[in-house]
């Protein structure tokens, strides 16, 4: 059951996702459609909306790039809720610091490692 | 053969018809099956995120850090599956569904750092691993930091003497 609303949640994100895509204009590029993902998911989980989703869901919502903006916004909001103020600035990457350290170190070596294709 | 383009209109009306011109030529992208893709490809890497988090949490993580462990996982997937190539040749089927998860994350900042290695370690690789990475840190932590301040500002107060 688990399993299932993974699949289900997570693929309509991406869903979603692939529809802005193909019926806005060619401007919007997958840059654009990360950057919104990150933001909305941030905002959603400020506004206390997805942390029910993530209960829901695991790694349905957790695995999409929604879920990361959810994790850099609880960071922060569980910052200014411990330390006040310095959390606020602490609390976001701190949460985000072992996907951003991994993304940096396992791309770094993959760009090392293999070469180019063509 | 219908006449597109009048070059004897005015500018304004040459425009127009070049504009439905293009449109008619441009390929509509097949909508449904993208969805289609996107939906069946992007649940079963959740899928696959979720049988990481069950298991992490079977050895005795919490949900947080296992779901935080799997990202980890995954993003090494991603980054070995572009570095072979794979990952975008599968991703032009899977659109949205290989863009989404974290592991189009990971993608977005080997893919243009592999690309790069000609301009050197410094300015090409370590620039290029943040060129679509870098914006969504960008947003993601300056959203994260007003939820914070708003938070600081407006939220609720602890307790005095704790």
């Amino acid at each position: 059951m688990l399993f299932l609303k993974a699949f289900l949640v997570g693929g309509f994100i991406c869903l979603l996702a692939q529809l802005l895509m193909d019926l806005t204009s060619h401007k919007v590029t997958p840059a654009h459609v990360l950057v919104g993902l990150v933001t909305t998911g941030a905002v959603l989980s400020a506004l206390g909306l997805y942390e029910p989703l993530v209960k829901f869901a695991g790694a349905g919502a957790t695995v999409p790039l929604t879920g990361f903006g959810h994790l850099l916004a609880q960071g922060a909001i569980k910052g200014a809720a411990r330390e006040g103020l310095l959390g606020v600035f602490r609390g976001g990457v701190a949460s985000a610091a072992a996907g951003i350290t991994a993304a940096v170190v396992f791309g770094y070596f993959a760009a090392l490692l293999f070469r180019p294709k063509g | 053969m219908v006449r597109q383009f009048d070059p004897s209109q005015p500018l304004e009306m040459q425009k127009r018809q070049y504009q439905q011109m293009v449109n008619r030529l441009v390929p509509r992208p097949p909508v449904w099956r993208n969805c289609l893709w996107a939906f069946g490809v992007g649940g079963l890497i959740c899928t696959a995120g979720q049988g990481i988090v069950s298991f992490f949490q079977g050895v005795g993580l919490s949900f947080l850090d296992a779901a935080t462990a799997t990202s980890i996982v995954l993003v090494f997937l991603a980054a070995f599956l572009t570095g072979l190539g794979l990952y975008d040749e599968l991703a032009r089927y899977a659109g949205a569904g290989m863009l989404v998860p974290i592991t189009g994350f990971a993608n977005a900042m080997v893919a243009p750092a592999l690309e790069a290695r000609t301009e050197g370690l410094v300015l090409g690789v370590g620039a290029r691993l943040f060129a679509v990475a870098g914006p969504i840190l960008v947003f993601g932590i300056v959203t994260a930091w007003l939820s914070g301040l708003i938070y600081y500002l407006f939220g609720p107060r602890p307790p005095l003497g704790s």
